[in-house]
């Protein structure tokens, strides 16, 4: 088992190689695939995201890591799959109507796959029915908005009072962001959550899909 | 301010730092109502825009309402407060330029206020009309035909019968690449986009805008590299992305905004060009700078430095949102208004001038690698080496190159402080410079076999 601490290292190094080598043999050597996400790739990802935190690195670093958490994770999600196990959630994410910015969204995305998220990103100038429409086909468990101009904030809104309309309101948690948006916007428009930075909107979505 | 070895090549509009001032520039503009630009007086140009609201049909009237408040405070309020001239930038929102008729009907409405303070009040003025380049909403773009193409060129074309005096635009011609490209801080893939994809795009872009308004009788004012170097820059300012590597982007940007003035456009840049300092010593025309009078619309590291050789002084945007004086936008146009007043006083003396230039420089330009790169002294040596080179490309090169060095060297002298997370990345962007090819043509095939090629139409770039 000493070897598979060599997982975090190459995940911290962002050295999708290494991670990919040593993935493949602890498998062949039967380790638990689970064991492998939950004992050294997540908290290879929550140190990173800690020295984030701290300013002692930046997103390219925290992007290098989680594509080699992500390789990684391309060996193991099937045998989890054939498991029956499930993906630590699945995000619909996208940028609002009418509004082109995604740098944040694409961040946001890169970040939850990279946290063991399936994430079907929908891109830019999104409405509010292909948000609906694409979380009930692909059963997300999360609804992702970002929106960068303050007349496309708007929708977001939209997004929420169509749910309610359609009566999926609870089957789906809505999180927002984006620089005009702020936690009291969230509050008041109902969504479930806010973030205005992509490592904490890792952290949110954790929490919304095991609460 | 001392300027360090190295004489400015004979190619650039401005060659002697005492000639680097505010107000003045080489190839004024005149414009709209009475404006000249950069003939010695700095002039404050304000924009806003809405708060939350959706654009709609059925929000329409108060739109209008929103429009019209907005442009009656700052015009009386500029009266009010004497200054030499206004200038009005109208950026329209998205929607306005897939509509093009909804975008005009505004426009009328402010120039028609312009009009009439003109007419009743003699304040000279003029409007700035900054269509969106749409084309970016679909992905990959195309940037040469399709409904977002048209109804961009269809606004170029209303322009100048809706009122506007200046045309502009913040073109996005290769931020596909670009976007990923600084969210990763890959150099290489930044130098592509700039150099090789948004040269071309450029080029191709203001050859039309500079077309529709030699129909229409106004000025193709000018560009920026917003989408590229000042996502970098807001990037960096929140610990995104090294502040390094944001301030080697703005360098590498120059080239890529340079290309409109190569084609026609006469200035002044966009307020948002923070490279305008490099636009102005190349191509001698006007530039508008924005800082910490930006601060409504986002946060900087260069907020007295990016005044420092400004013809006009600008706001970036804010909403019209009711503050404890009165709304926003008359309050970003009495901030502007004094400092402009400022600098004008400075100006009456050559020397009282370079003083406040100065002190702008010298309080920003230490503490920060993009701050740094706008030193005028530092603009009139690396604005000199990129010129040495003949291609966008080979341009752009040169120019993250020769900011990496001054960079490095400015640290390695304790000029400029960076704290070691930063420091670090000068030698990891160092490692990226160094394996540029000279030749652009490697650059090109090797791009167009990485993932990056899936983000992009070569056709669009007639490549």
């Amino acid at each position: 088992m000493s070897d598979c601490s060599k997982l975090t290292e190459a995940i911290l190094n962002g050295d999708a190689k290494a991670s990919v080598a040593i993935t493949k043999e602890a498998l062949d050597k039967k380790t638990d695939p689970q064991e492998l996400v939950s004992k050294y790739m997540i908290p290879a990802m929550d140190e990173m995201g800690k020295r984030f935190e701290t300013g002692d690195c930046f997103v390219p670093e925290l992007l290098i890591s989680a594509r080699a958490m992500k390789a990684s994770l391309e060996l193991i999600r099937p045998l989890l799959a054939a498991r029956g196990a499930e993906p630590v959630g699945r995000v619909v994410i996208g940028t609002m109507k009418g509004d082109l910015h995604d740098i944040g969204k694409n961040l946001v995305a890169s970040m939850l796959e990279g946290a063991g998220f399936e994430v079907i990103d929908l891109g830019v100038d999104v409405g509010p029915g292909l948000f609906i429409a694409e979380a009930q086909a692909k059963k997300a468990d999360l609804i992702a908005l970002s929106a960068l101009l303050t007349t496309t904030m708007p929708h977001m809104r939209a997004v929420i009072e169509e749910l309610k309309k359609a009566g999926a309101r609870d089957r789906f948690k809505v999180i927002v962001g984006g620089a005009p948006v702020t936690q009291r916007y969230a509050d008041e428009i109902g969504a479930d959550g806010y973030s205005d930075n992509a490592n904490g909107a890792v952290g949110l979505a954790r929490r919304l899909v095991t609460a | 301010m001392t300027s360090p070895a190295g004489a400015p090549a004979a190619t650039l509009a401005i060659t002697s730092l005492d000639d680097f001032i505010f107000g003045r520039a080489p190839h004024p503009v005149r414009c709209g109502r009475g404006m000249e630009i950069g003939a010695g007086t700095v002039i404050p140009e304000i924009n806003f825009t809405l708060p939350p609201i959706a654009i709609a049909e059925d929000t329409w009237p108060e739109i209008r309402r929103q429009y019209a408040e907005m442009i009656e405070g700052v015009c009386r309020r500029a009266m009010e407060l004497e200054v030499p001239a206004l200038l009005v930038e109208f950026e329209t929102l998205p929607p306005m330029t897939e509509n093009p008729a909804w975008g005009a009907e505004i426009c009328k409405l402010l120039s028609n206020t312009l009009g009439t303070y003109h007419a009743k009040h003699g304040l000279r003025n003029a409007l700035r009309l900054t269509p969106n380049d749409t084309r970016e909403f679909q992905r990959p773009p195309l940037l040469r035909r399709g409904k977002y193409w048209e109804g961009m060129l269809e606004l170029f074309a209303r322009a100048a019968e809706a009122g506007a005096d200046l045309l502009a635009i913040e073109s996005t011609g290769g931020k596909e690449v670009s976007d990923e490209a600084l969210t990763s801080a890959d150099l290489r893939a930044v130098v592509f986009a700039l150099g090789v994809l948004g040269a071309r795009d450029m080029a191709f872009l203001w050859k039309q805008i500079v077309a529709a308004c030699r129909a229409s009788g106004i000025g193709p004012s000018g560009d920026t590299a917003c989408g590229f170097a000042n996502t970098a820059m807001v990037l960096a300012g929140q610990k995104f992305i090294p502040k390094v590597f944001a301030a080697v982007v703005r360098v590498a940007a120059v080239p890529r905004s340079l290309v409109a003035y190569e084609v026609g456009a006469v200035g002044p840049s966009k307020d948002c060009a923070y490279e305008g300092p490099y636009i102005k010593a190349i191509a001698g025309v006007p530039i508008s700078m924005e800082g910490r009078t930006a601060a409504c619309a986002h946060l900087s590291s260069v907020g007295n430095i990016s005044q420092a050789v400004c013809d006009c002084w600008s706001n970036e945007s804010v909403q019209n949102v009711r503050l404890l004086s009165t709304n926003a936008p008359t309050v970003s146009l009495e901030q502007l208004a004094y400092d402009c007043r400022l600098m004008n006083t400075a100006a009456r003396s050559a020397e009282d001038a370079r003083r406040l230039r100065d002190w702008l420089t010298e309080s920003d330009a230490p503490r920060d690698p993009h701050a740094w790169v706008l030193r005028p002294d530092v603009v009139l040596r690396l604005a000199a080496e990129i010129m040495e080179e003949e291609t966008p490309y080979r341009r752009t090169r040169r120019a993250a190159l020769a900011a990496l060095e001054e960079l490095a060297r400015a640290h390695g002298a304790g000029e400029l402080r960076l704290p070691p997370q930063e420091a670090r990345w000068l030698d990891t962007l160092r490692r990226q410079a160094d394996t540029l090819p000279e030749d652009e043509s490697a650059l090109l095939a090797e791009m167009l076999d990485s993932p990056a090629a899936s983000k992009f139409l070569p056709a669009e770039y007639g490549l």
